[in-house]
């Protein structure tokens, strides 16, 4: 009924969902990045810890970032238990979320098919599809007749063919700018600042502790701040004196015209490095890898782009006649293990949430909740024990680059 | 698309090339400790701006070389052969 009177009052009358906050003298905690998963992190912060004494900055807007950039995808059929573990986390808050934000965040649990092309990539697909169900998560083994019926327009016998894959039916896809207005609506209830256009430019650090944050507005007391952020992690830890082990470079998604619905499961192919699926409006949704150099750009190179599309449409022979829509691409934080880095730091009070690579997007309610969890009571969530800032001195590396052979 | 100086075969597309990463990581000795061995594996200078990297001519010569060149503009700033000291750029 509202969206009725409203499209008669040309949609003037909505109010904004969150308060637009200015910026207080001092805080209990300060989010630096307003992207998902800083907006989680001040969410959870408030609704299970009660600390509602929260500023969320953000640079530009909200969801401005990668959270906005990316292809919605979410899973858990990782290959250490360690990630496996934690995305599964991730993938039951998502399963969940709608009813806890009352914001509909479009969940759709399509399933997910990861392709194998050859005998060999069938054995190592198999292996990895058995640590994912040995890591309690649902993945089975599907047959190419099995793929063909899930997947009609996909292409078995082409220039790749498909021998065969394995599935996640729980994994799927769900509407980003949704995930994050919800937070940022479910925060700002619970009396958490969401603080935009405001560019922290510096730490107030004594004693090797954090005392607060400098901004493009002013000066913000903080015993506790998080860095929340993705494309400038690396320099926002250099103003801390923090070296990162991150490179950041351009990864690129597309889309093509909308059609009626044709495809209604996720298909990746690891070896030929390509994904699609169908978003709700109709698009062919579709990515690949990262560009092979470090970039700023936010824009992607077309060597990628051409064998992105290639690859799709090999599998897809049928799309070749769509046109493509939008292209663009994000600036994606590269960990040396594409695992994340979070956790504590060196400097006491001051907590990291970053190196998220090309796959944060799924893990933001986890995000949100271990380090909620890690910031009240100062000790690492377990579920991300494994992810902390001095594995790479520790040797111990959760390298899921090369257990998947792509970064993700 | 990236035009690519090669120093011995001229200029080509981004295709025929490989990246390599950042140059002119210097080995430590293997006395050193923990923190200053991973440091050397796998922390690296990650600039907005003029950056010094590798670069092999994989589909052509075969040969690495090194190229300055801007993260944010994607601009080639200069190319110069391994083993050569890192450039003074006139503008970063």
């Amino acid at each position: 009924m509202r969206m009725l009177g409203q499209a008669l009052r040309g949609h003037s009358g909505w109010r904004p969902a969150w308060r637009d906050a200015q910026p207080k003298s001092g805080y209990d905690v300060v989010v630096i990045g307003g992207g998902g998963h800083g907006l989680a992190t001040a969410y959870y912060l408030a609704k299970n810890h009660g600390i509602r004494n929260v500023a969320v900055l953000e640079r530009g807007w909200i969801g401005g970032g990668n959270s906005g950039r990316n292809t919605q995808v979410c899973r858990s059929n990782y290959f250490h238990a360690a990630s496996s573990s934690f995305y599964d986390h991730s993938l039951r808050l998502y399963e969940h979320l709608g009813a806890e934000l009352n914001f509909n965040i479009m969940l759709s649990q399509r399933g997910l098919i990861q392709l194998a092309h050859s005998e060999h990539e069938l054995e190592i697909t198999r292996r990895w599809c058995n640590a994912v169900r040995m890591n309690n998560v649902d993945c089975e083994m599907l047959t190419p007749a099995q793929i063909q019926r899930l997947a009609a327009p996909i292409e078995l016998n082409g220039r790749f063919p498909v021998v065969g894959g394995f599935m996640q039916r729980r994994a799927g896809i769900s509407r980003h700018d949704a995930v994050v207005w919800g937070y940022a609506r479910a925060a700002s209830a619970l009396g958490v600042d969401i603080v935009q256009n405001c560019e922290v430019t510096g730490f107030d650090i004594a004693d090797g502790r954090v005392r607060g944050v400098r901004t493009s507005r002013g000066t913000i007391a903080a015993d506790k701040v998080v860095m929340s952020v993705a494309g400038y992690s690396s320099h926002l830890a250099a103003l801390a004196g923090l070296r990162l082990p991150i490179t950041t470079m351009a990864l690129q998604a597309m889309v093509t015209e909308p059609v009626k619905p044709i495809l209604d499961v996720i298909v990746i192919s690891a070896s030929v490095h390509a994904y699609a699926s169908q978003s709700d409006r109709g698009e062919i949704v579709m990515g690949a890898g990262a560009d092979a150099y470090n970039s700023y750009a936010q824009r992607g190179g077309l060597p990628q782009q051409r064998a992105t599309i290639c690859a799709v449409l090999e599998l897809f022979p049928s799309f070749s006649r769509l046109r493509l829509m939008r292209q663009w691409a994000g600036r994606v934080d590269i960990t040396p293990d594409t695992s994340p880095l979070m956790g504590l730091t060196p400097i006491e009070g001051l907590f990291i949430n970053c190196g998220w690579g090309t796959g944060g997007y799924k893990a933001i309610p986890a995000g949100g909740d271990t380090m909620a969890h890690t910031i009240a009571t100062g000790v690492p969530h377990p579920l991300i024990a494994p992810f902390a800032l001095d594995r790479f001195k520790r040797g111990a590396l959760v390298d899921e680059g090369a257990a998947a052979g792509v970064a993700h | 698309m990236l035009r690519i100086a090669c120093p011995y075969c001229g200029e080509r597309d981004e295709v025929e090339f490989t990246f390599g990463g950042t140059s002119h990581v210097a080995r430590p000795s293997e006395e050193v400790d923990d923190a200053t061995w991973a440091e050397y594996l796998f922390v690296r200078d990650n600039p907005v701006g003029a950056h010094f990297e590798r670069w092999l001519h994989a589909y052509g010569c075969g040969r690495w070389f090194n190229v300055a060149r801007d993260t944010l503009t994607h601009e080639i700033l200069k190319v110069y052969l391994m083993g050569d000291p890192k450039p003074e750029l006139s503008r970063t």
